[in-house]
């Protein structure tokens, strides 16, 4: 916690004690990975930082993965340069477990970099980011063990691996290989961090609540723990299921309207709103393995079709800029 | 000579597509030198995680010059056809030399390949190997990748070291793959954008090792990485992990449970193997080994071990054993982070164990009505419907009884299949039996429903049958559910307890004969339903247990549970097929046997039958699902040494869908004809249809005055006749060729002593209606047409 004080005039208030008036200069604590959530997080954002990425901020909307973001899906598209990083809060409804289990939540953090073209130094670059939050690759054994990417949502794959660390999963790492239908020109190669186990790995914690947040003492579960309570209740057994399903026809309908005015990044919105509409249907359980089906490839229609439109849309500009390029 | 050392330093190789890049790489480096003429004397293909490399030792220097000739077309041919042999040759049209072939000046092209320097031939083979290169799965990485057409490999490929005796065969690699050309049949090789260049040096360890290490020779290059902690021979490798890993066992007082793939895999995922062995937590033992070991193995890449039992069979212990890359400077360390992950996934594990008993398999069993069987044979329920139905049907028939069949194919059985049979003599009653089978075919698929077997999908069955056990339900019911996938291939045990058998059968049946029907037969190498696996598994059963029943009657049982889904979404494809090539179809007796046995079924039914579906039954279905069977009995018995011919020339017969009592012809057809008197005897009657095939004659015509051979074949046929028929009749086939081979001293005789193609018409015919006797008494048994040798 930021130390503050405020110097309140002698008599006044309730009880209180004087307060400093003057904002004394606070001492930012050094870095501290090892120990503290935001910590390995802000090691992360100034590792990449240095590297050259532009630190962004979440998206502003819920979705089930960071690849989800538009720095992510929409920039892999084209041949522009792009280099990002992010933190970014995911949404896996069927995942929640009312704050019981320690290892498994309905929002937990992913963190996602970005780069494209894939750098050929990206593999030590990856593991110079987890020596910097306290991997030692001496004394922990990391591996790099095939697991490909494939989303039909999106209409993309890659290759790559999932990254060990001791036996347990701590990145997946991606070359992209196509995007929206369309091949990647230049491939961009994507990290994604699962942060909580990756800090409960580093702080040596059993349970995700246990994790220390910050230095100062607040824990995971000081911040979260009430949030995966009430948003298990409510994605399980609240959510008014007539009107989820209103709502994804709304975002289906929305996302074709965007499609038509040649505003695709409206349209792919839509399209990650419809998807995690769907999600929360789907724990509300209030849709049938024949449904399922359907559902997923109106959402896959819609991001795809998005994806698509941004592409053909942009593809003018980008051929101009760069003149070995083409869409197809 | 020359040693030539080749490395490509990749990022990870996935460890399963290691021993295919190996041989991938040797093939191409030996076929492309030998389209040059160069031979290696001996050739050593390495793989890590991170590269792939190449020893070739003893090449030339030199490739050897080579003359060529090309025949061209004839002189005076028109100017196009010229110019094209000439741009085929390289060479122009004053080059060419004219030569007479058969009387016709004709144009010939002369190439002279002067010889080459080796080195300069790798500098353009190896590039050419690496854009050739067949991968699983590949793909574009970094600036390159701008275009589709980027170089492919299966991850960013980083360095190369190519040294030919210690010399670098210089080479740069296109960025592109696309820019060779050998339309001329000479490599050619153009410069574009930033490639990747050859030299002599690469990496070590990911860790343990750092810069670059630069590369001699040949000689020097194993011995190198191996000090910057790179053992680069997997096979050195693999021993490391299998030794180590028993080590490290015995040194806890335990053994390791030997699992070779593991070995490899782990082998392809390190580069400086070190294993290590930890505990966890003993109560997780109460989840079923087969769970534990693949939890371990699937997900985490670990062994498994077993307490060092005094007499063998040892129980699993709370130990595992992972293979870690590096020397760690706490090995503790990285055990208890293995630890750790493997408790989480053996806690998820022992929650699926748990979870899942709470509910009775019956229950999970009404679930399958939401999984799919088939698009067109509807749920997992209604086939389980089914496949009850046919396990209680084969149980009542006393096709399966509890009494195993002590007939194996060839010994006689009294009953013929479709007469009403006995019940069994011993253990079960029928009904006892049907209602177990019954029992565990309703709730054998329960499994695929639960937590366990959706995260591992190849302990179905074995769960069901620990769930089984678990609810307390009869023994041969949980064995039931637990093998009833089972034999899964040749080798695999035969089920042979009753009630396994019949579901295991039923369900074979089921799958084989529902989705023939919907259309989904197997074609070439298409089999998606494995049909040709059920079929294999049907004949394992019925051979290895003696169960005799009439195929094609339960083939039309099948049809007939799910015809009204045929009907209702009009998928009488095999039908439809079969309508069209009906004028192909000859009259067989095959049919009247099949419509019999089926009428026989429907008279107990009380049912009327439509003769239109029984013709669809017929001939979209029993036929050629018979013939299928044929083939795959052919393939089940080859390894057994049965010939195929003699299943063909059983077969050629018609009528019999018994594959057992088939199998009996077959058997005493075999030893027969290894005997003299069957040699003779197929010689004999060889003769007689050669003859028989070119000559016209009248039958029924009798030789008033038979000449002594003569008389004494008519008195054979006579006793052999009715002795094979009855003998056939009695299914006692070693008595059948006995009979037959009665005849062979009579032909023999006949041959030598009697004149078939007499003057006197009468006696012409009289002899060769003899000769149509001997080849229909023969026929009895077996076509012998189809008999090679």
């Amino acid at each position: 916690m930021v130390r503050c004080t405020i110097d309140a005039p002698q008599g006044i208030g309730h009880g209180l004690k004087p307060m400093a008036t003057e904002l004394s200069a606070p001492a930012i604590p050094l870095r501290d990975p090892a120990n503290s959530f935001q910590d390995m997080i802000l090691t992360l954002h100034d590792f990449w930082a240095a590297n050259g990425c532009v630190i962004l901020q979440p998206y502003d909307m819920r979705m089930g993965a960071g690849t989800f973001h538009t720095a992510t899906t929409l920039r892999a598209l084209g041949p522009e340069p792009w280099n990002a990083a992010f933190v970014q809060p995911c949404r896996r409804p069927t995942d929640g477990r009312y704050g019981e289990n320690p290892n498994r939540l309905q929002h937990y953090y992913q963190y996602q970099v970005i780069l494209k073209p894939s750098p050929s130094d990206i593999q030590d670059l990856y593991l110079e980011s987890l020596r910097a939050i306290g991997i030692d690759p001496l004394a922990h054994d990391i591996r790099f063990v095939e697991d490909d990417w494939e989303s039909p949502t999106l209409g993309a794959w890659g290759l790559g691996w999932e990254v060990w660390c001791d036996g347990m999963e701590v990145t997946q790492f991606t070359y992209f290989q196509q995007m929206g239908g369309f091949d990647c020109k230049p491939v961009a190669g994507e990290l994604t961090y699962g942060l909580e186990r990756l800090a409960m790995y580093i702080q040596g914690v059993d349970n995700v609540y246990d994790l220390a947040f910050n230095q100062q003492g607040v824990s995971y579960g000081e911040v979260f723990l009430e949030n995966e309570r009430q948003m298990s209740k409510w994605n399980f057994e609240v959510a008014d299921t007539d009107a989820l399903f209103d709502l994804f026809a709304k975002a289906e309908a929305e996302c074709q309207n965007a499609i038509a005015a040649d505003v695709p990044i409206a349209a792919y919105e839509q399209a990650v709103e419809a998807s995690h509409l769907f999600n929360l249907l789907q724990a509300r359980g209030v849709i049938s393995v024949q449904e399922r089906a359907s559902y997923m490839a109106r959402v896959r229609d819609l991001a795809r079709s998005s994806c698509e439109k941004y592409a053909e849309k942009m593809a003018p500009e980008w051929a101009e800029k760069y003149p070995e390029w083409s869409l197809v | 000579m020359a040693d030539f050392l080749l490395e490509l330093l990749t990022e990870e190789i996935p460890a399963r597509m290691q021993k295919g890049a190996r041989a991938e790489l040797e093939k191409l480096f030996t076929r492309e030198l030998s389209a040059s003429g160069v031979a290696a004397g001996d050739i050593t293909v390495w793989s890590t995680p991170r590269r792939l490399a190449l020893i070739a030792r003893d090449l030339p220097t030199e490739t050897e010059a080579v003359r060529e000739e090309a025949k061209g077309p004839p002189v005076g041919a028109p100017d196009q056809a010229v110019d094209g042999f000439c741009r085929k040759n390289g060479c122009t049209r004053d080059q060419l030399e004219e030569r007479e072939v058969k009387g016709r000046a004709t144009y010939f092209a002369v190439i002279e390949k002067p010889g080459q320097q080796v080195a300069d031939l790798l500098a353009t083979v190896i590039p050419y190997v690496i854009t050739q290169f067949s991968w699983p799965k590949s793909m574009r990485w970094g600036a390159a990748s701008i275009t589709s057409e980027s170089l492919r490999w299966v991850r960013p490929l980083s360095g190369i070291v190519a040294l030919l005796d210690g010399d670098v065969i210089e080479f740069e690699l296109p960025s592109h793959a696309d820019v060779y050309s050998d339309a001329s049949g000479n490599l050619e090789f153009k410069k574009v954008g930033i490639g990747l260049s050859s030299g002599r040096t690469t990496m070590g360890h990911r860790f343990h090792s750092n810069g670059l290490i630069g590369i001699d020779d040949a000689d020097d290059y194993a011995p190198k990485l191996r000090a910057a902690h790179v053992i680069v021979d997997q096979e050195e490798r693999a021993g490391i992990i299998r030794e180590g890993a028993k080590k490290a066992a015995k040194a806890a007082g335990l053994t390791v449970v030997a699992d070779e793939g593991l070995v490899v895999e782990n082998a392809g995922l390190t580069e400086w193997p070190a294993p290590l062995l930890g505990r966890f937590d003993e109560s997780f033992l109460d989840v079923p080994p087969e769970v534990i070991q693949l939890t371990a193995r699937v997900n985490q890449k670990y062994f498994v071990c077993e307490d060092a039992a005094k007499n063998g069979g040892g129980k699993l212990a709370n130990a595992f054993i992972c293979t870690a890359n590096i020397d760690a400077t706490d090995p503790a360390v990285v055990v208890d982070g293995n630890r750790k992950v493997l408790a989480a996934r053996l806690a998820d594990a022992r929650f699926f164990w748990e979870l899942d008993q709470k509910t009775t398999l019956a229950d999970h069993a009404m679930k399958l009505e939401r999984i799919t069987f088939h698009e067109k044979l509807g749920t997992v329920a209604d086939k389980v419907e089914r496949v009850a139905k046919l396990a209680r049907w084969l149980c009542e028939e006393g096709i399966v009884t509890s009494e195993r069949f002590p007939a194996k194919a060839g010994t006689s059985i009294d009953e013929a299949p479709d007469s009403g049979r006995s019940q069994p003599s011993l253990g079960l009653a029928s009904e006892e039996l049907a209602d177990l089978a019954e029992q565990a075919a309703r709730l054998c698929k329960a499994d695929l429903v639960t937590e366990m077997v959706g995260e591992f999908p190849e302990l179905q069955g074995l769960m069901g049958g620990y769930y089984a056990e678990k609810e307390g339900l009869p023994q041969e019911v949980s064995d039931a559910i637990r093998d009833h996938y089972k034999p899964l291939g040749q080798g695999d045990d035969v089920p042979t307890a009753p009630v396994t058998v019949a579901v295991s059968l039923a369900d074979k049946l089921d799958t084989l004969v529902s989705l023939w029907g919907a259309g989904e037969k197997p074609t070439g190498s298409k089999d998606p339903f494995a049909l040709r696996r059920a079929c294999l598994g049907i004949l394992a059963l019925m051979d290895g247990n003696g169960l005799r029943f009439s195929l094609g009657m339960a083939v039309f049982i099948i049809f007939d549970r799910v015809q009204e889904r045929y009907e209702r979404l009009k998928t009488f494809d095999a039908w439809t097929a079969a309508k069209q090539q009906q004028g192909n179809l000859e009259e067989n007796v095959r049919e009247k046997v099949f419509s019999s046995a089926i009428e026989l079924y429907a008279h107990r039914q009380k049912r009327r039958l439509d003769p239109d579906m029984l013709e669809y039954v017929k001939r979209g279905l029993i036929l050629p699902i018979l013939e299928f069977f044929a083939d795959r009995l052919k393939v089940q018995q080859r390894e057994a040494g049965v010939r195929h011919d003699l299943i063909d020339a059983v077969f050629a017969l018609g009528g019999e869908d018994d594959l057992v009592r088939l199998l009996g012809r077959v058997h005493a057809l075999q030893r027969f004809i290894e005997t003299d008197n069957g040699a003779n005897l197929l010689a004999g009657y060889k003769r007689a249809a050669n003859i028989l095939k070119k000559e016209e004659w009248q039958p029924g015509a009798t030789n008033p005055a038979p000449e002594p051979a003569e008389a004494a074949l008519i008195d054979a046929l006579d006793t052999a006749e009715p002795k094979a028929a009855s003998a056939i009749e009695a299914e006692d086939f070693e008595a059948a060729m006995e009979a037959l081979a009665s005849l062979r001293a009579p032909i023999d005789a006949f041959f030598e002593g009697v004149t078939v193609n007499d003057q006197d018409t009468v006696k012409r015919d009289s002899r060769l209606g003899l000769l149509a006797r001997l080849r229909s008494a023969v026929h009895e048994v077996a076509d012998f047409s189809r008999i090679e040798g």
